[in-house]
């Protein structure tokens, strides 16, 4: 089994010939088809048996085992005895025991997504997104659904610091004094740094503050910089804009390294709209939109591409330039084709750049909207949503400057974390130290703060008051659901400070700043936005705007030759603010399926050509190599990747691992890339050298190849992805169909569920693979962490997984995402293994999980064809914590070890909305209630309801020709199916 | 060499070979036993409180509805435990001086909640919720017992799982008229008519799966 082969690419490229190949595959490794790797796959769960490796000889045995029986003996002690506490003055609204919800909004870099928050006794316990607000329509992505554990995070900063040591606000207050009365007659020696901010409120008191001290300056820094597209948009319109994209009018959409449906301001919102145009149904006539993306490192949105070119980040431009120019002749001739197919259909196509591409991209990409007349149809330009938009780097620089020539005498911080994350060459942290007072709010004790004399521990956003502005400017409320758990300030407060004298809560600074611009009834208004969650009506109104077309010539960067490195936010960590939560770090990111780690991505050609590739080693042990990566001087060692699509030549890393000082999950994992992320090159460059480091096989924890289907059957008309392109559709709707899949054998009569039939559908053509779903069922059912070295040996505990599948050339794939909760089995293979009935079925057709019975053998993991059972190897959940038993379900069960736990459809939503309605003597109505992840998915892929509503929205899915089970051969009649997937290719591009 | 084994030993160790299969049984109907006993369920013990509360008093005597102080009873999962506020909208008034009453005065006062000994407490697997049994015509008394004859409160039932599926499989047994529910000394004349004719009457269904009550 551990015979080590080395990749053998030709054979494989060979074997799956071209782009339009029907051959599915999960991984390069599966693709080689070694017969170690089919040896490896013939055991369930390879990795879990491992810890038994060893073996355990027979004194042992019986060591643990007369200590489990003499355990078992003390557990079967008196019940202990519980106290039970009612209110003094039971809150008005307030049922004991039923949740309550408050909208809210959750900044991100400024921009907000709107939450509804379910709070139980005042305690926040689930993020659900806000069906009135812009940005969401309801979804949720993985941030949103992980910000409650960051709330509760033990980790967070508890206290104010000075040099380290426990101080007060007060103190504070008083030592800010004498800073800010030499400010008086000069400010030019007192700075703040914020992030983005869109936030009237806190704008216009930043502004007073500005004003208040003479000379004072205010600077901005985001690291997850859109400096580009803020410089684009001046180049195209005359100054700083905001464009706003329609993707419901869209026909044809041309990305040019967006990231549009996984990341940005705004990113849910043009998934729903983007999928709104892709559900192919009984019916569809009119052809669903086609999607072009061109970009380097494969991303979410590529994955949904009809058709993708893998480009060197540098060579977008060029492909920009071909496409504003028609189509001139050194281009390829996709780039024709695509252009063509824009052409005719002007003023309903899209083009959209990438936050990493240079700003005269971006303005291409608005003249060639411009040329198209797509402006004001699909693409909408307003005024900034900033407050005070500015160029970051710039402004980053000029603060850096100003602090080592000593012109900065005071410097506040609002938060973020300039010292771990400024480009590396301005030497923020040498430069701060030069600054005689330097204060920093964050929510943690990190980088920044311990080169501080003073630190404030910064509020959570579910802890404080405030507002935000949407993608499209629609303002929205930010409304606490708790009180400070750590004493933590709002940046009004601080701001306030600094005003002097201004000792509003971040409650009346909203108000006040509110009240002076609605005229009328305010508090009614104000009632009104804390119940919607934003303001109706206040999205900023489009601007007739047309883009100048005089694109500069200069500054083309010429394709280059030579090894170009990427740097990209982490896709599950953000910029690094989120590496504290645990929730994060374990969930596979998309694309990679990497846990707690961060790579170094390559295409297997360069990483052959570079000599670092990866050992095809299916020994027990899942590693890879660590490379030595030198740019501008500097030399991080990071552990290699290969990805298939990813252009040849380019290396990409993400930003946001590698925290030392933030909390216990954060510090040291993953490794530091900003480090050499340098302001010359700030999304990245050439003159990168990989090298072998020589270092032993670094482990990494990657969900690629866990909890694997028998992957013989991918592909093909009895496959686990059945696809087809919209034209084979239009002919053949019903080529998902296989006539075994509905053929029923059994021996006994079928039982006919005359209550409710619970069943879940699941469109895998609008699957985006965000992981909203994953994160949205790990917070509703209690799920634990179980950290790296648990999830290499394949025991995450995540009930609902995204499987991702290849096909076609591994140059350049397709890719296909597949959620994969539990099937919910009519005839379920678990329940007969089961010695001790701990999981059996209900009458409504649920395949249920009984804790408490559970033995543990994992008879039923064994047998359950689809892998979506999890099993506690170790008491996984933190029992102890106390700032984490408040964030959890009270509706769930907090599961010990030694137990098998699974998807139930979120049984215990069924259960209290089941009860709700028996109480009103009717049924359960349809889209009364969802699943956790039908709830957080952005683009509606996941649909659950009853099946013996003819009307309800699942059953209608059901009847759709598109409609397949998985492994339906196997006669196991699961509940959740799948409608395939069709693409749109264009047909004049061959591949 | 004489015997080390005396004779008897012979028999001694035939009677424990055949009879380690009825020692075995013995132990486990003996392990059944108690834990099925009020030491393991706490049935019947009455709890000492902070306040000697009499339900007795309060609800035989004074003739006050159980919804008066358990609020969310027909609402939620959870009956609710009457807030401190509860107890002074009376004693605000009345035995404003008992000694007895000195923690609930505190409690008002002082604005720290009283804590009582939980007297009904189910596993955290287990999860019921008050409102639909209210709905579905199962009586206070039917689980709660005769608390109006309680000075103390102490546990009635078992709470066992085997005596939860008895009604589950029977609910004709034990379902009452609506209008009796928080009637504590409501006896049917003809549970054996009136019974399964609520049971169709109020469409009670025999709830046995295990994600009824455990998730």
């Amino acid at each position: 089994m551990s015979d080590t082969k080395t990749l053998d690419y030709q054979t494989f490229r060979a074997r799956v010939g071209d782009l339009r190949g029907k051959e599915y595959w999960r991984s390069l490794e599966e693709l080689s088809r070694s017969d170690a790797f089919d040896e490896f796959f013939h055991d369930e769960f390879p990795r879990q048996a491992m810890a038994l490796g060893n073996g355990v000889d027979r004194r042992n045995f019986m060591k643990l085992m007369g200590a489990s029986v003499a355990f078992a003996g003390l557990a079967a002690c008196q019940q202990p005895s519980e106290s039970i506490v009612p209110y003094v003055k039971q809150p008005e609204n307030l049922i004991p025991g039923r949740p309550v919800y408050f909208a809210s909004s959750m900044p991100l870099s400024g921009y907000a997504q709107g939450v509804i928050v379910e709070s139980h006794e005042f305690h926040p316990t689930k993020i659900e997104g806000n069906p009135d607000h812009p940005s969401s329509l309801g979804g949720t992505d993985a941030y949103m659904q992980a910000s409650v554990l960051g709330l509760y995070d033990p980790d967070r900063s508890q206290v104010v610091r000075h040099f380290g040591d426990t101080s007060t606000w007060s103190e504070f207050i008083a030592a800010l004094q004498p800073v800010l009365a030499a400010a008086k007659t000069n400010g030019a020696g007192l700075r703040l740094l914020t992030q983005t901010i869109t936030s009237p409120s806190l704008g216009a008191l930043i502004q007073q503050l500005v004003a208040l001290y003479p000379g004072m300056q205010w600077h901005q820094w985001e690291p997850v910089n859109r400096d580009n597209a803020r410089e684009g948009s001046k180049m195209a319109f005359g100054g700083y804009s905001n464009v706003v994209y329609d993707f419901t009018k869209a026909n044809v959409i041309v990305s040019l390294g967006a990231d549009f449906l996984g990341e940005g301001p705004g990113h849910l919102r043009y998934a729903r709209d983007f999928a709104s145009r892709r559900k192919v149904r009984k019916g569809t006539t009119t052809s669903i939109n086609r999607l072009y993306v061109i970009e380097s490192m494969p991303s979410q949105t590529g994955g949904m591409a009809d058709h993708r070119f893998p480009a060197k980040p540098s060579q977008i431009e060029g492909y920009a330039r071909a496409l504003l120019n028609g189509a001139a002749a050194p281009s390829p001739p996709w780039i024709a084709a695509i252009a063509k197919d824009l052409k005719a259909n002007a003023g309903s196509s899209i083009v959209i750049v990438g936050d990493d591409q240079p700003p005269v991209v971006h303005a291409i990409a608005h003249a060639i909207n411009s040329q198209l007349g797509n402006i004001g149809k699909t693409v909408m330009v307003t005024d900034s949503c900033e407050v005070n938009p500015v160029n970051q780097l710039e402004s980053m620089k000029a603060l850096v400057g100003d602090m080592n020539a000593g012109h900065v005498k005071a410097l506040v911080m609002l938060g973020g974390n300039p010292a771990f994350d400024a480009p590396a060459d301005l030497n923020f942290h040498a430069a701060l130290t030069k600054v005689p007072f330097r204060a920093h709010l964050s929510p943690y004790y990190d980088e920044t703060s311990m080169l501080c004399q003073w630190h404030v521990p910064e509020v959570h956003y579910l802890e404080t008051w405030g507002d935000a502005r949407a993608h499209d400017g629609t303002v929205s409320i930010i409304q606490p659901l708790i009180a400070p758990l750590y004493n933590g300030r709002d940046q009004v407060e601080v701001v306030g400070a600094l005003i002097g004298g201004m000792d509003q809560s971040p409650y009346d600074a909203v108000r006040n700043y509110w009240k002076t611009k609605v005229g009328g009834d305010f508090e009614t208004e104000w009632r009104k936005w804390l119940h919607d969650g934003v303001m109706a009506g206040s999205a900023l109104p489009a601007k007739a705007a047309t883009a100048s077309t005089a694109i500069p010539a200069s500054g083309i960067r010429q394709p280059a030759s030579g090894l170009e490195l990427e740097f990209r936010p982490d896709p599950t960590l953000y910029d690094g603010r989120f590496a504290n939560n645990g929730w994060l770090q374990e969930l596979p990111k998309p694309v990679t399926k990497m846990t707690w780690d961060n790579v170094m991505i390559l295409s297997p050609n360069t990483a052959k050509r570079l000599g670092v590739r990866v050992p095809d080693s299916w020994s027990n042990e899942r590693e890879t190599l660590m490379a030595k990566v030198a740019y501008n001087g500097i030399t991080v060692m990071l552990p290699v990747w290969q990805v298939p699509g990813q252009p040849d030549d380019v290396a990409t890393v993400f930003f946001g691992q590698g925290k030392e000082h933030q909390g216990k999950v954060a510090n040291g994992t993953g490794f530091n890339t900003y480090k050499f992320r340098y302001s010359t090159a700030i999304h990245g460059g050439l003159g990168a050298t990989i090298t072998d480091a020589g270092q032993p096989a670094y482990i990494i924890a990657c969900t690629q190849e866990h909890q694997s289907i028998d992957p013989q059957v991918i592909g093909g008309e009895r496959g686990i992805v059945r696809a087809a392109t919209f034209a084979e559709w239009q002919k053949n709707p019903e080529f998902a169909k296989n006539k075994v899949d509905d053929e029923d054998i059994s021996e006994y009569p079928p039982y006919d569920y005359p209550g409710y039939k619970w069943g879940m559908s699941i469109d895998m053509n609008v699957c985006t693979g965000c992981n909203g779903c994953v994160i949205a069922c790990q917070s509703e059912n209690n799920i634990a962490v179980v950290g790296k070295e648990e999830v290499h040996r394949e025991r995450e505990l995540q009930w609902l997984r995204i499987d991702r599948y290849y096909r076609g050339n591994p140059d350049n794939p397709e890719v296909y995402n597949q959620p994969v909760p539990c099937m919910q089995c009519e005839i379920a293979p678990c329940e007969p293994v089961c010695p001790v009935g701990a999981t059996s079925h209900s009458g409504d057709g649920l395949n249920d999980m009984t804790y408490n019975r559970c033995v543990g053998t994992r008879y039923c993991s064994n047998n359950c064809p689809y892998k979506v059972r999890r099993f506690n190897f170790f008491h996984y959940a933190d029992y102890d914590t106390p700032s984490l038993k408040p964030m959890r379900n009270p509706d769930v069960t907090v599961r010990t070890r030694g137990v098998m736990e699974k998807c139930t459809y979120c049984v215990q939503r069924i259960t209290e909305f089941k009860i709700a309605a028996e109480r009103e003597n009717r049924k359960v109505k349809d889209g009364e209630f969802t699943t956790a992840c039908a709830q957080a998915c952005p683009t509606q892929a996941i649909v659950f309801g009853d099946l013996n509503d003819p009307n309800s929205e699942v059953t209608k899915l059901k009847a759709e020709p598109t409609n397949y089970p998985l492994l339906g051969e196997l006669n196991t009649r699961p509940r959740t199916t799948y409608l395939a997937v069709v693409r749109n290719p264009n047909p004049e591009i061959k591949a | 060499m004489s015997q080390i084994f005396h004779r008897s030993a012979n028999t001694l160790s035939r009677v424990t070979i055949f009879g380690a299969i009825f020692i075995a049984g013995f132990v486990l109907w003996l392990i059944g036993g108690i834990v099925r006993s009020p030491y393991f369920t706490n049935q019947g013990i009455e709890r000492e409180q902070p306040v000697p509360f009499s339900h007795q008093h309060h609800v035989a005597g004074l003739g006050i509805d159980c919804r008066y102080c358990h609020t969310s009873v027909e609402t939620s999962n959870f009956a609710g435990i009457p807030p401190t506020q509860t107890c002074m909208n009376c004693h605000a008034q009345i035995w404003t001086n008992a000694s007895m009453l000195e923690p609930v005065r505190a409690s008002f006062a002082t604005n720290t909640p009283i804590v009582w000994s939980r007297v009904h407490r189910l596993p955290d697997y287990v999860h019921f919720y008050h409102s639909i049994h209210i709905a579905k015509g199962i009586g206070c008394a039917s689980c709660h017992g005769r608390i109006d004859k309680m000075p103390l409160t102490y546990q009635a039932a078992p709470l066992t799982m085997s005596w939860c599926l008895d009604c589950h499989r029977h609910p004709e047994k034990n379902v009452r008229p609506r209008s009796e529910v928080f009637n504590m000394a409501y006896v049917a004349k003809n549970q054996d008519v009136l019974g399964p004719q609520l049971v169709k009457q109020y469409n009670i269904q025999k709830l046995t799966a295990c994600s009824t009550c455990h998730y």
